[in-house]
């Protein structure tokens, strides 16, 4: 038996029709539903995805061209055959220009109903395929390229993301907001055996406690109100892939009592339904709240936390590895130029002085939207002060201690003499070995190049 | 389960696939006439299923001669309930003369005892199997009857025998 079932939708107005292809497409183990016309098709198509639409030309109202039409118009990732019981050159031609896959004139030859079906199957999984492939691939070049960074701690995080990918453990992602959370998940994914199946995301803090059960583990046709078709939850899409938990820490009581459910049974229950249907996932959790202390207070599950926290990355927060934002303004920089057709260069001497100034509580989000900006509103060849549209932290956050400000000093004078460090030190008026001491002492990095992943 | 003949249907052949399946013979109770189209020049398939049902009470394979069809297809070779209690089997086009070949009482018996398994599969619940080997892969022309074997693949054997421990 293949692993997926596949949909096929079919329209015809005539029962006798809709019965005899609903019953001869289920023996042949397809999933199978029908509708009566096409409006009733398309509010179908609205509510689920299916592989295959077989529709009849006439039909009453609007035809099959129309509707085969309007799912092209939508951009509907679906196969569409047509049928008719009046075969003609003409309306032919007019289904195959219109994108159907193919035409057929009823009755139907078994055999040539079945290779004309299989067919189109596998040219919509090719295309599926295909477009998965090239969004991983996309995915793969953001992921490796984004995780930038020479400073000592981003260098352990890829380690440990090296390290963690190729086991199947769960791994517990901690960090500030805007640290990178979701692109390091991508990254272990990436890296991981599961990487040809997909990672679903599910943002627990955007959900309702009802939203995210039905999110995760699907629902059944009529289990609760508005809920006309059945549909699979995030750990049946994956599909032997991630599923990546983001704000795992805003779940409630119940959902963790469920979730850790699934973790131990890798079994879910659909809501409404009473099957347990087996699933193939890997789990990787983020949050950018301390989890301890949460369950500590009692609001998350002891034994949840211990299921997620079996291999911990903490993504460090940008204002603790200052040396990397200047390679991180120049990347986003060299972005955001060649996406809106700009010519800069780079950040001006007052320009950079600013950016590792700033505390940065929004991380690397922030410094990448502050860089967008500058590239919209700069004036090449380079940004300059005016273009940052910086202000001071809140609550005066940025650090003024003797040994912030002393730091952020050295990064600036290294970086005017190209990292040469007899003429740095001559500059800053010590010597060369208490140089060599405080640039180990504050783990800061020349920034030479990006760094990949 | 029986297997019920379907109008004339021959004797000798519905006794050898009775022994070899081990499912004794029933009554002939329907009229093939009623499901007679005579647009077509073909029974009805659908029609019959549903006087089998109507007519015996536990589960029933009806075995013709007629040729029969659904309205969307030019034939078929028989129909189900999936699962269920009826089913039907036609040889009408598993014999060599429709195809212009002289006849071949063994092939054809070898023929309808596969299409007697298949249904008997579809009633307890397997749908189509991927196996080309397997009795329930589809078969929608004689040579793909031909070349499956008369048995279920390991995994239609486990779900048929996990459904029929249950029934």
């Amino acid at each position: 038996m293949s692993e997926e079932t596949l949909s096929i939708l079919i329209v015809d107005d005539e029962q006798v029709v809709r019965d005899s292809l609903v019953h001869w497409f289920t023996e042949e183990g397809y999933e199978v539903d029908s509708s009566v016309s096409a409006p009733d098709a398309l509010a179908k198509l609205a509510g689920r995805e299916f592989d295959l639409v077989i529709a009849d030309i006439r039909m009453p109202g609007m035809d099959g061209i129309e509707l085969l039409e309007k799912i092209r118009a939508e951009q509907l990732d679906t196969g569409v055959i047509v049928m008719t019981g009046y075969a003609s050159v003409e309306t032919a031609v007019r289904a195959l220009k219109h994108g159907a896959f193919d035409y057929i004139t009823k009755p139907f030859d078994p055999d040539d109903l079945s290779v004309v079906v299989r067919n189109a199957l596998e040219q919509h999984r090719l295309k599926r395929e295909n477009r998965l492939l090239r969004q991983q691939i996309s995915e793969d070049h953001a992921s490796l390229t984004e995780l930038i960074g020479q400073s000592e701690a981003m260098r352990h995080v890829r380690e440990q993301i090296e390290t963690v990918a190729g086991v199947d453990s769960t791994v517990l992602i901690e960090g500030e907001s805007g640290t990178g959370k979701e692109l390091v998940a991508r990254a272990v994914h990436r890296l991981s055996p599961r990487r040809y199946n997909p990672m679903v995301v599910v943002h627990c803090g955007a959900l309702t406690e009802t939203l995210i059960e039905s999110e995760l583990f699907g629902h059944e046709k009529g289990a609760f109100t508005g809920a006309q078709y059945r549909k699979k939850g995030k750990f049946e899409a994956a599909m032997g892939g991630t599923v990546f938990l983001d704000e795992i820490a805003d779940i409630s009581l119940k959902t963790q009592t469920d979730l850790l459910r699934v973790l131990q049974e890798r079994e879910i229950v659909r809501v409404g339904g009473t099957q347990s249907i087996h699933v193939d996932f890997r789990v990787i959790a983020a949050t950018n709240r301390n989890l301890t202390e949460i369950v500590k207070e009692g609001r998350f599950r002891s034994d949840l936390y211990y299921r997620l926290n079996v291999f911990t990355i903490h993504l460090p927060a940008l204002r603790d590895r200052y040396g990397d934002v200047p390679l991180l303004a120049t990347h986003f920089l060299d972005k955001y130029s060649k996406q809106m057709n700009r010519k800069f260069t780079g950040f001006d001497r007052s320009a950079l002085d600013l950016l590792i100034a700033h505390h940065w509580p929004g991380n690397v989000r922030e410094l990448e939207n502050i860089v967008e900006r500058a590239v919209v509103v700069g004036h090449e060849p380079l940004v300059r002060p005016a273009d940052l549209a910086l202000t001071r932290s809140p609550e005066g956050a940025d650090d003024l201690s003797i040994e912030a400000v002393e730091r952020r000093h050295i990064i600036r004078v290294l970086e005017d003499f190209a990292w040469n460090q007899t003429q740095a030190s001559k500059a800053l008026g010590i010597d060369r070995v208490t140089l060599y001491h405080k640039i180990r002492r504050y783990g800061l990095k020349p920034p030479a190049k990006a760094v990949r992943a | 389960m029986i297997l019920a003949p379907i109008g004339d249907f021959p004797e000798e052949l519905l006794d050898r696939l009775s022994r070899r399946t081990s499912i004794p013979i029933g009554p002939s109770r329907v009229d093939p006439a009623i499901a007679w189209n005579s647009l077509r020049c073909q029974y009805d398939s659908t029609r019959l299923l549903a006087e089998l049902k109507a007519l015996y009470d536990g589960e029933v394979i009806g075995a013709t001669v007629c040729d029969l069809f659904i309205p969307v297809l030019t034939f078929v070779f028989g129909e189900a309930e999936m699962p269920g209690r009826a089913a039907l089997f036609s040889i009408h086009r598993l014999r060599q003369e429709f195809y212009g070949l002289p006849g071949d009482a063994e092939l054809l018996e070898n023929r309808a005892l596969r299409e007697l398994r298949h249904e008997m599969g579809h009633l307890h619940g397997l749908p189509h199997c991927p196996d080309w080997s397997c009795v329930m892969s589809s078969s929608h022309s004689v040579e793909r009857v031909d070349n499956k074997e008369e048995g279920y693949c390991v995994s239609c054997s486990e779900r048929l025998g996990r459904r029929m421990t249950f029934a």
